[in-house]
């Protein structure tokens, strides 16, 4: 027991020290006074967040990033409550498959998923835009969803709907004063899941960004010229504390949730 | 009678009727595109005109010069040693956490392991290449130590490098489904096994890892399929060697201006990564049975 025990030990320690190295070594960096990303370390600076400030191609670039992730976030939340519902409470005809098909975004590569509503939206004639990516983000994000709000509804006791009805509540109040607030949580998990995928993806948004870059573009275009490097380091930092937080709230809520309807917490995401 | 039935044709009425919004969606914006794709893997463009007539002839050059052939072949390798290498990897943390970590602590483990993967994706790319580079974190500090002279060029800019970016970046998605599948083994028939003198290895290869199959099939379905799409990874660390077939495929819908070869290559490539899928799982079933 001990011998395995150690061997866990050693093989956790290595392996959590390659899957954190990116994420670890992309504050070092960006904190770092040297143009150059690499070893040895010269000195603390803040001066590589404070060009940040001043690039107006980026500024723009995070605003559009912004609106696609906020409006994606709402539509894949609202499509997903929707599926979820439908797949917990109701059986109906096809359900397997149907759910099948909703969810194959999840397996399919991103590529497939970029290159076909390319074709598409060029065939219809309409101009690439920032909708086109909000598309194929609330494409890709619904399967997400669906995959958090399932739990959420799947723990719901049936009774409590049931004895609502009872006391002579419609269906509509039913939903709004009794499931509903059961599933807030997983909702708002949902919404911020969504938000910071659709923030950081770069396949789709490539091919079906137009004029407009998202932040992920911009970042991609900017890769190219070294002298730009510690900025982007500074930049993936920011952006690193900002997922991270949303993914500690998020899984806040997703933990109140369960806890809400009484059942025992085990899992994460997905 | 009549009414019980009503009420199930009314149950599943509703069902669909809630459902239909995010399936519409979904056959709007993934079956009507994915049908339009192979329609246009059949034409042709010359520049920028398409012609609707039915030809084979982008699947005849996707399938026969040598280029596209060594490029799918490549991609293939190198997906299959991703999948294989995550999948490697992540049994034992997956088995860590579902053997030895207490149940109230398991949450937090997974969460700790789903947060590399939420972090930046082109940042996460671009920090292996940092990491590998020449005068990169592993060469400055192997040289630091005194272990090696000059430093290492074999890890960054070919197709290990692509490997190891890409298995870092699905690992997670391994992990998941394995722990799952090994959340569900019986522990009362690892017991059993136990009592009857099984050792600790063969109770392993004869109880946990076959129960346990379905969660690595899945992790492998989850990484091999979509790994074949990448082509961001060997773009930055993978060098002129490490280069893919999705890299082709975006080269032929952008720069080339040839969408229909493109779309013709995206559809082999999804064939036959699925194909290489479907053995896997037939071959496991058979396994599976055989070992019963």
């Amino acid at each position: 027991m001990l011998g395995r025990g150690h061997f866990f030990k050693w093989y956790m320690g290595i392996f959590l020290v390659f899957l954190y190295a990116p994420a670890i070594l992309l504050p070092v960096f960006a904190f770092n006074d040297s143009s150059v990303v690499s070893f040895p370390l010269k000195g603390f600076t803040t001066k590589w967040f404070a060009v940040l400030q001043t690039t107006d191609s980026l500024h723009v670039a995070v605003r559009n990033s912004l609106m696609i992730a906020v409006t994606t976030a709402i539509f894949s939340t609202l499509f997903g409550v929707l599926a979820a519902r439908a797949s917990t409470r109701f059986s109906f005809p096809g359900r397997r498959s149907i759910m099948g098909f909703i969810m194959l975004p999840m397996v399919l590569p991103e590529i497939i998923i970029g290159v076909s509503l390319l074709v598409v939206i060029i065939q219809m004639g309409f101009e690439l835009s920032l909708w086109s990516i909000i598309l194929g983000h609330i494409l890709i994000c619904t399967p997400f969803c669906i995959a958090i709000l399932s739990s959420a509804f799947m723990n719901l006791d049936q009774s409590l709907e049931e004895a609502s009805f009872d006391l002579g509540q419609t269906r509509w109040n039913t939903f709004w004063l009794v499931i509903l607030p059961l599933v807030m949580p997983g909702i708002v998990a949902s919404l911020l899941i969504a938000f910071t995928i659709s923030l950081d993806e770069f396949i789709i948004a490539f091919f079906l960004a137009g004029t407009e870059p998202t932040l992920p573009v911009y970042i991609w275009g900017q890769l190219r010229f070294p002298q730009k490097l510690p900025s982007l380091m500074a930049l993936g930092t920011i952006l690193l504390v900002l997922s991270i937080s949303l993914l500690l709230i998020a899984d806040y809520f997703r933990r109140r949730g369960v806890r809400k309807t009484g059942i025992e917490n085990s899992g994460g995401f997905l | 009678m009549t009414w019980f039935q009503k009420w199930r044709r009314g149950e599943g009425a509703q069902g669909l009727f809630l459902i239909s919004p995010t399936l519409a969606f979904t056959l709007l914006l993934l079956a009507v595109p994915l049908v339009l794709v192979v329609a246009l893997s059949f034409w042709t463009q010359d520049y920028l005109t398409l012609h609707r007539t039915f030809t084979m002839d982008n699947y005849k050059t996707a399938w026969s010069e040598p280029m596209y052939q060594y490029l799918m072949g490549r991609s293939l390798k190198i997906s299959m040693m991703v999948t294989a290498m995550t999948v490697l990897l992540a049994y034992p943390v997956a088995y860590f956490i579902s053997f030895y970590v207490p149940p109230k602590r398991k949450a937090m483990w997974i969460f700790l392991i789903t947060i590399p993967f939420w972090t930046s994706y082109l940042m996460r790319i671009f920090l292996w290449k940092v990491i590998l580079g020449y005068n990169g974190v592993v060469n400055g500090s192997l040289m630091g130590l005194g272990l090696i002279e000059e430093p290492l060029s074999f890890i960054l800019y070919n197709q290990n490098a692509v490997v190891l970016t890409l298995a870092h970046a699905w690992v997670p998605f391994a992990i998941l489904p394995i722990f799952v599948a090994l959340e569900r083994v019986d522990r009362s028939l690892i017991e059993a096994a136990e009592d009857l003198g099984d050792s600790k290895l063969r109770r392993f290869f004869r109880v946990t890892l076959p129960l346990s199959m379905p969660g690595v099939i899945a992790a492998t379905i989850i990484v091999f399929i979509p790994t074949i799409g990448d082509y961001v990874t060997p773009r930055l660390v993978g060098g002129p060697n490490g280069l893919m077939i999705a890299n082709m495929i975006e080269l032929q819908f952008k720069k080339a201006n040839n969408a229909p070869l493109g779309a013709a290559l995206a559809i082999s490539a999804m064939a036959i990564v699925t194909c290489v899928a479907l053995i896997f799982i037939w071959m496991n079933k058979k396994y599976i049975r055989g070992a019963k």
